[in-house]
């Protein structure tokens, strides 16, 4: 981060530095798109080649899926901090760790929704799971995968610096975004299979509350997790 | 001043047996009033307070000193349980609708109780303990939530248990449950994460952390269950319950009231205790050894 970027705002410049690093480690995100197509693939399989039945669960396997991949994204983004004593060096910079914690949280919360746009073809063409709404099934993607952000970047920042971290992140994290999980498979739902009592708005003020509630949350208690 | 503050629990405490338990009591199988001229309202009131504020009082205090307290609480505490279960088994009518099913109301309801009650120690330790930085609360959350964690769980038993004859099925998604599910499986990751920690001041704070975020969910994942599906029977309050079941139910909170405060002062011990050997430092060698090493 030499040069003019540390003239820009510190936010501007941590995420730079995130989406920098995404960028130059682009096969990470290729294989974790392969693991959620698979296991897509996987979850028909318990239910059996049933169309119909396969169409009803779409939107829950779609955001199972998801979940899984995301904690392989999320625990990969406070990975390449432990090499070196990266962290340490980035805490010593003159910028508040609440950047630092945003410029990741927005990084991975961008893959996230990358991710949920590229499974959705997978989604339609297994479970026969087609929407013309587009616009509103990228909102409950990018609301939902924000929902899984800002809870999943502060643990990863924990997570990162233990044993079994594998194990520890998901058993964090997995409770407690049950609510968005939820919102999110009932708004994805109510998309594909149509929402003639138009329940899906009250998923989606559900989904923004979770959101904001742990967007500024986060945030404010990220600088305890680093602190030295 | 903890001295007095103990003191002052004890009172509340006694306070709170006598209008929550002991008046109800003379009045069903005495026909003596010892009301003092209360009302109900006022009675349950104090009831309510009186035990909540002396079990914060008691943590309070606590300086992880003598085991006598613990030990007496937790005597009292299954001496209350077992007045509780004798009248809530032999004595109590059996409900009208639910017939003997219900009775398993009189753990299952103060149960609820005090999962909640301690998850909320465990919330407010960690928050005084990222403010003030002592590690004495880091203590006490780590008892709070691991006495809470089983709490949760005896909760979930219960639950099916009284939903097999009642609902038909052993689980059921209702918000209440599932709620108490997600705070049973939230708190053993925060436990799981201070095993898996090894620097104490990392684990305490993560924790305290990790205790924030978890305990904010509460709330939501109520609202998004119940949105989602609801069944569960109404809440009971003093209105809906009939005086004879009133007994059981309240001895057996003062019994889990005071079975929890002791086992989070000696859970609390353990932790403080584990704490010291990791921030003492290494024992100083001997000459025989300085000999070695050199």
């Amino acid at each position: 981060m030499a040069g003019k970027s540390v003239r820009g705002p510190v936010l501007i410049a941590a995420l730079r530095k995130e989406l920098l690093l995404q960028w130059r480690s682009r096969a990470q995100f290729m294989a974790v798109f392969v693991f959620g197509a698979a296991a897509l693939l996987l979850f028909s399989f318990a239910v059996g080649p049933v169309a119909e039945m396969l169409r009803q669960f779409s939107a829950g396997f779609l955001w199972l899926g998801l979940l899984l991949s995301s904690t392989l994204t999320l625990a990969e983004s406070f990975h390449a901090e432990m090499e070196n004593r990266a962290l340490e060096g980035l805490l010593l910079l003159p910028a508040n760790p609440r950047a630092l914690y945003y410029g990741k949280a927005i990084a991975n919360w961008l893959q996230l929704i990358l991710l949920g746009i590229a499974l959705v073809p997978v989604m339609v063409v297994l479970y026969d799971a087609g929407t013309t709404h587009i616009g509103q099934l990228v909102l409950v993607i990018a609301l939902g995968t924000a929902g899984l952000s800002a809870p999943g970047t502060l643990y990863a920042a924990m997570t990162a610096q233990v044993r079994s971290k594998q194990t520890l992140l998901p058993l964090l994290l997995f409770p407690l975004i049950v609510p968005a999980l939820l919102a999110s498979v009932k708004a994805t739902s109510l998309t594909i299979l149509g929402d003639p009592m138009n329940q899906s708005s009250a998923w989606i003020i559900l989904l923004v509350a979770f959101d904001a509630i742990y967007w500024s949350l986060c945030g404010l208690l990220f600088s305890r997790v680093v602190e030295e | 001043m903890k001295r007095n503050l103990f003191w002052l629990a004890i009172v509340l405490l006694a306070a709170a047996v006598y209008f929550g338990l002991l008046v109800t009591v003379a009045d069903q199988y005495l026909g003596a009033d010892l009301s003092l001229g209360l009302p109900v309202v006022a009675r349950t009131l104090i009831a309510f307070l009186g035990g909540l504020v002396a079990l914060v009082l008691i943590i309070v205090a606590d300086d992880f000193g003598n085991l006598k307290r613990p030990k007496t609480l937790a005597a009292a505490g299954i001496l209350f349980l077992l007045i509780g279960s004798y009248f809530g088994l032999f004595v109590a009518p059996p409900e009208q609708f639910m017939g003997e099913t219900q009775r398993i109301m009189y753990v299952h309801v103060p149960t609820a109780w005090f999962a909640l009650v301690a998850m909320t120690l465990a919330l407010a330790s960690a928050v005084v303990f990222l403010f003030g930085g002592d590690y004495d609360w880091d203590a006490r959350m780590e008892a709070s939530i691991e006495v809470g964690v089983v709490l949760a769980f005896l909760l979930c038993c219960q639950g099916a248990i009284w939903a097999k004859p009642t609902w038909g099925v052993w689980w059921d998604w209702d918000p209440r449950l599932t709620t108490t599910a997600v705070l049973l499986f939230a708190f053993l990751g925060i436990l799981a994460l201070r095993k898996f920690s090894e620097e104490p001041h990392k684990r305490a704070m993560w924790s305290a952390v990790a205790t924030i975020i978890a305990y904010v969910d509460v709330p939501i994942v109520y609202f998004s269950v119940k949105w989602w599906n609801s069944l569960h029977q109404q809440q009971s309050n003093p209105n809906t319950v009939s005086k004879p079941f009133w007994i059981p139910l309240r001895a057996n909170a003062f019994g889990i009231l005071l079975l929890m405060t002791a086992f989070i002062m000696l859970r609390a011990r353990v932790a403080a205790l584990r704490l010291k050997h990791e921030l003492a430092p290494p024992p100083a060698l001997t000459d025989a050894e300085m000999g070695e090493t050199v």
